[in-house]
């Protein structure tokens, strides 16, 4: 230890190494070990599902049931309807909170905690319970059109979206760049579309893809309100091969990853905001 | 602004109020309405979508069949059996869960947090952000595949010697069920909680260090101080989140776990005698409750660390 003491008086010098080696080798050991430890919890299950629905009977490699996927009934007409619902519930999402979320931002900073206890909500409140209140509370006509999903999938939406747009935002200098934008001479609906939302692209996308996640993922409350939506195909197709449920699930999740990890590696307007920070 | 003028011109120290208060009060709040207007559409879509729905089912938990106010429902659940059983094993679920996953994911935020790689790092908070969202059916079916009785992770083990269903590990029971929440529970863990660590500032390790304070020293009497509101805060999101789920255990258990929310479904998809509708909001009332209490303690916690934390 006392070695270390003298090592780390030695390297002071240097302002942004405040650690001694040691210690930072040590904590790099520490974190190598966690990190992979989590790795393996996550990717083992995930490497596991893939390799049980592209395997046949005889145990070898098949992209079969990738073929079959299409021509099982209700796939088709499943994933339609939850294109149609992600698309809807995009909109409305967007719409609703970047709007509201910017001017929070500008005008309305004490209202922060608040927007942020309100689109806590949504992560605790039970879909169970929130569905069957939706479906006692809203008139027939609403209640017979799947659109009724994309309406409180919004709220849903609400918990990430925020955190993304208020993580973006703070991220911006979005008082001078309304500012500028506002003395010359655009108005607010310009200032949002051609100044802001460029500027939160990356925020924006994020968001968007995790909705399109939760779209696609959720259960619940399609299952109770009695649409097939994919999630809901996925439980109770009648497939011949069980493997084929399993398959689409596994190609949902990685899609989603794989978009959301390329957005993230090829932005790099965020990686030079985080440099400078 | 014109009645600010007159008001400060006009009056002198006693005359002062007697017209221009209430005109000063409405100018106050007609300015208030219209700087808060924006957030309106907003504040509408929570109540429709959010306030509205769970007032439905406060009402209906205390109505009878006949549409009466009763306690009956509450009376039924609180008076043991069935339904007492299934908040136990609920809360318990929970609890299980968001301690294990609390614990684990600070020291996996804190190992992603003191990394270097900054585009790593924000791979770790997409993928986080996919994973936390990702449950239900295809988690539930991710599992079956890899650790259900046939999964290919349990011929792994098992042609390693330790099938793990030989040794009373079973997927499908609680600790199978709290495994498996772990993988959405996790990440959302890393999600939250990882501001916290950004917020922790390096003159303070600095500051302790010249002070002659070792590692542990620094951690015990600044670091988790610091951080403690805000990881048991996250703890108790995860314990809400955890709580409140349904479709992986439904989809995992095909319901045979007692679990509130699946008797909740039970109940609405018919599969319990009838005229039991009004069990199952009171059920949900009796969750909004616990999941209420959670959210001020939240908040509490919340308050307690921004303090330090910005």
């Amino acid at each position: 230890m006392a070695s270390l003491d003298l090592d780390y008086t030695l390297d002071s010098v240097e302002p942004m190494e405040p650690f001694d080696r040691g210690r930072r080798r040590k904590i790099r050991w520490g974190r190598g070990i966690i990190l992979a430890a989590a790795a393996l919890y996550f990717i083992i299950p995930f490497y596991a599902a893939m390799q049980f629905s592209l395997e046949d009977i005889q145990g070898h490699f098949s992209l079969q049931p990738l073929t079959e996927l299409f021509s099982q009934p209700g796939f088709l007409s499943a994933t339609w309807l939850s294109t149609q619902l992600a698309v809807v519930t995009m909109v409305l999402t967007m719409l609703l909170m970047v709007p509201t979320v910017i001017y929070v931002h500008l005008r309305m900073p004490r209202f922060r905690p608040a927007m942020e206890a309100i689109t806590t909500l949504p992560i605790i409140i039970p879909p169970i319970v929130l569905i069957v209140g939706v479906l006692e509370a809203s008139p027939l006509w609403l209640k017979s059109s799947p659109y009724l999903l994309a309406l409180v999938y919004v709220v849903l939406a609400m918990p990430f979206v925020y955190r993304s747009l208020d993580a973006g935002l703070g991220a911006l200098d979005v008082k001078t760049l309304v500012e500028a934008s506002r003395s010359l001479g655009s108005n607010w609906f310009s200032t949002i579309v051609r100044v802001l939302v460029p500027n939160l692209r990356s925020a924006l996308l994020s968001a968007s893809v995790l909705t399109l996640a939760l779209v696609f993922g959720e259960f619940t409350m399609a299952s109770l309100d009695n649409w097939t939506t994919i999630p809901v195909w996925i439980a109770f197709a009648p497939t011949v091969n069980p493997r084929i449920n399993t398959l689409v699930a596994m190609i949902f999740l990685l899609v989603t990853v794989v978009v959301l990890m390329l957005l993230v590696s090829f932005d790099r307007s965020q990686s030079r905001r985080t440099r400078s920070n | 602004m014109t009645d600010l003028a007159t008001d400060t011109g006009t009056s002198p120290s006693g005359v002062r109020g007697e017209v221009p208060r209430p005109k000063r009060l409405a100018g106050a709040l007609v300015r208030s309405i219209r700087t808060s207007a924006p957030v309106a559409p907003f504040a509408l879509y929570v109540l429709l979508g959010l306030g509205i729905p769970t007032l439905v089912i406060i009402i209906f938990a205390f109505r009878s069949n006949a549409g009466h106010f009763t306690t009956d429902n509450m009376k039924t659940i609180l008076s043991g059996g069935q339904y007492l059983t299934g908040f136990e094993t609920s809360l318990k679920l929970a609890f299980v869960t968001s301690v294990a996953s609390g614990v684990v994911g600070t020291f996996v935020a804190y190992a992603i947090a003191t990394s270097k790689h900054d585009l790593f790092k924000r791979l770790i908070a997409a993928t986080s952000g996919v994973l936390a969202n990702f449950g239900g059916v295809n988690l539930a079916f991710m599992f079956i595949a890899s650790f259900g009785p046939a999964g290919i992770a349990t011929k792994w083990l098992a042609s390693a010697g330790i099938n793990p269903w030989n040794h009373g590990f079973n997927l499908y029971r609680f600790w199978g069920v709290a495994f498996v929440y772990m993988y959405f529970q996790l990440p959302l863990m890393v999600l939250i909680i990882t501001p916290a660590f950004h917020g922790l500032r390096e003159s303070w390790r600095e500051a302790a260090e010249n002070l002659g304070a070792s590692s542990w020293r620094y951690w015990r009497h600044v670091g988790l101080p610091v951080l403690m509101p805000s990881v048991l805060g996250s703890m108790l999101l995860l314990f809400g989140s955890g709580f409140a789920a349904y479709a992986t255990a439904e989809a995992l258990t095909t319901g045979t776990i007692a679990l509130t929310p699946i008797q909740i479904g039970a109940i609405l998809q018919g599969n319990v005698l009838a005229g039991q509708a009004n069990i199952a909001y009171a059920l949900g009332f009796m969750m909004i409750v616990i999941l209420l209490i959670t959210v001020l303690a939240y908040s509490l916690l919340r308050r307690r660390s921004s303090k330090w934390l910005r």
